[in-house]
């Protein structure tokens, strides 16, 4: 496994695009909220301080963070895309295989790699929201800390359900600008099937089985907390609430559609003449 | 004698088109094979079917004794296969450390394959830097990485420079002078001829003719003569059993022998007859003349 890992490793570190975007993925959101936790002068006006409208207190930051964080998994999904297309425009991927590495091993060592860098991402985030939410939150009992830590979780299972979707479409298409094309069209298509379905149906089924969409179970896991941090602000208004909660339903949906994507990932190598 | 590689009635087939039919042969070690063919004779399907980047259609294969999966057997080959595949932005030391990580081996091998190859001044720039030649060459370093069992070239020559073409040929050679099994495929027929000890004669996917070079067709190789008395030597000649086709072309006389005969008694016999010969050469027909003579029996 590590053997494995530490192939595909040296493929992505050494290339200078994929170094950079898997820079940006990691770091940037990592940067993006240490800066808006720190106190920021607008021009002398006036202060702004996220940290005094209660956001990073624990344990409503886990869900901030992880939400955030997950909004840059894209410049990750270009790297995943791309280390499939090269592979097929350089032939290396032939090369690979005459070399002495099996299929099985080619896609898992790709795998291994996506799950690699998604835990990497899991734990920077949780490290950094545990700092922040330790300077700032006004409840620090430990109980509270680690109450909904399963956001991480959640967030770890989104990154390599999404990766594995973008790897899955780096092998059916090969080239990386159509996988990231298709996986466009795979968004539109899913609102389509689900505005068909609110059309034929009505919008409590078609929400039901919206959920079990590929892109929409991954954005399900971790939901929007902008409504929660209101609820927070006017907890008297009922019309607000909103379930917010990590399902283990969401979690399996979401598992089922990685192991899938990888299973037919293999399949398709498998059957292809290269 | 231990095999490397049997093949057994493998057939590959593209849709419609059977790119590889009912293919046999085995491969020893230390001979030295070429598989021979034109153009679009499944020369290269069949390679990349015992690589395991092409399925099979039908039929088996196996590799040493049959009992390792492909891939781990593929760890004690080395293979070219047309063009150099590498990352091109990794440098030439870079890529062979990602294929010593593929085979298992160690490091210390990428200095001294690249010393054989001539490229060891070369191996921090990067890949895409180089020429067609350079590339080539370091093709054959990393197929020489795991001192393989059998080094399987696929065209290796195509595009290259004279020069270039010179440069892998010295290099193949001396990795057949060390013992190593080599496989190579080609459509160049002397470079086949000049390096292999045995060949596989493909057409459309059929397999015309596998064995050694020298036993290709059933000949006794023919004399190429001149004399000042044409006539009466061609009279003579074709009054003799030992003779069969008579070909003369401006003033050479070209005879093919139906049995064995040496230059020596051939001379003494046309002497006593008071011919005299001007010029006297006895050959065997070159792997070109073999191979056009295979195919177009089989055509007929």
């Amino acid at each position: 496994m590590l053997r494995l890992l530490n192939l595909e490793l040296q493929k992505l570190l050494l290339n200078r695009t994929s170094k950079i975007l898997i820079f940006v993925s990691f770091i940037l959101p990592f940067f993006v909220i240490l800066l808006s936790s720190l106190k920021i002068n607008v021009f002398g006006f006036f202060t702004l301080e996220l940290g005094e409208l209660g956001v990073f207190n624990f344990p409503i930051i886990w869900h901030l963070t992880t939400f955030f964080a997950s909004q840059f998994k894209f410049f990750f999904a270009i790297v995943v895309v791309s280390m499939i297309g090269n592979e097929y425009s350089n032939k290396t991927i032939k090369q690979n295989l005459i070399d002495g590495l099996s299929k099985k091993e080619f896609i898992l060592s790709k795998f291994y790699t996506l799950v690699f860098f998604s835990l990497v991402s899991t734990i920077l985030i949780g490290l950094i929201s545990l700092c922040i939410g330790l300077y700032y939150s006004s409840y620090n009992e430990f109980s509270i800390i680690i109450r909904e830590t399963n956001f991480l979780v959640a967030y770890f299972v989104k990154l390599v359900g999404f990766f594995s979707l973008c790897l899955f479409f780096g092998m059916l298409i090969k080239r990386s600008a159509f996988a990231l094309a298709f996986l466009f069209i795979l968004f539109i298509l899913e609102w389509i099937t689900f505005g068909l379905i609110v059309w034929k149906f009505d919008a409590s089924i078609a929400e039901k089985i919206q959920n079990f969409f590929p892109l929409k179970s991954m954005y399900k896991l971790i939901d929007q907390p902008f409504q929660r941090i209101a609820m927070t602000k006017f907890p008297d208004k009922a019309e607000l609430a909103y379930d917010y909660a990590v399902h283990w339903h969401e979690f399996v949906i979401v598992i089922c559609w990685t192991a899938l994507f990888i299973f037919l990932s293999y399949r398709l190598l498998k059957k292809r003449d290269l | 004698m231990e095999s490397i590689l049997t093949i057994n009635n493998l057939t590959k087939k593209f849709g419609y088109l059977t790119a590889v039919k009912d293919l046999s042969f085995s491969i020893n070690k230390g001979n030295v094979y070429g598989i021979l063919g034109p153009n679009g004779s499944g020369k290269s399907t069949t390679l990349g079917v015992v690589l395991n980047v092409v399925n099979k259609t039908e039929g088996s294969f196996h590799w040493f004794d049959g009992k390792t999966s492909t891939h781990d057997a593929l760890k004690k080959v080395g293979a070219i296969i047309e063009r150099p595949n590498f990352y091109p932005y990794m440098t030439a030391s870079q890529n062979l450390k990602l294929v010593c990580k593929i085979k298992g081996v160690d490091y210390s091998k990428i200095d001294e394959k690249l010393e054989i190859v001539g490229l060891l001044d070369r191996k921090n720039s990067k890949f895409k830097t180089y020429s067609l030649g350079m590339k080539q060459r370091l093709a054959i370093a990393s197929a020489l990485l795991n001192d393989p069992e059998i080094l399987i070239l696929d065209e290796p020559t195509n595009g290259l420079d004279p020069q270039g073409i010179h440069q892998i040929r010295e290099i193949i050679k001396e990795i057949a002078t060390q013992g190593t099994t080599i496989l190579l495929a080609s459509h160049l027929l002397d470079e086949v001829e000049k390096v292999c000890s045995h060949v596989v004669v493909l057409r459309k996917g059929v397999k015309l003719y596998s064995g050694r070079v020298d036993e290709m067709i059933s000949s006794h190789g023919f004399f190429e003569l001149k004399c000042n008395k044409q006539s009466e030597l061609v009279e003579l000649l074709e009054n003799n059993k030992i003779f069969g086709k008579i070909k003369v072309k401006d003033n050479l006389v070209t005879a093919f022998l139906n049995e064995p005969m040496n230059s020596e008694d051939f001379n003494k016999f046309l002497f006593e007859k008071g011919i005299i010969l001007t010029h006297l050469v006895q050959r065997k027909e070159s792997l070109e003349e073999q191979f056009l003579q295979l195919t177009d029996n089989q055509k007929n």
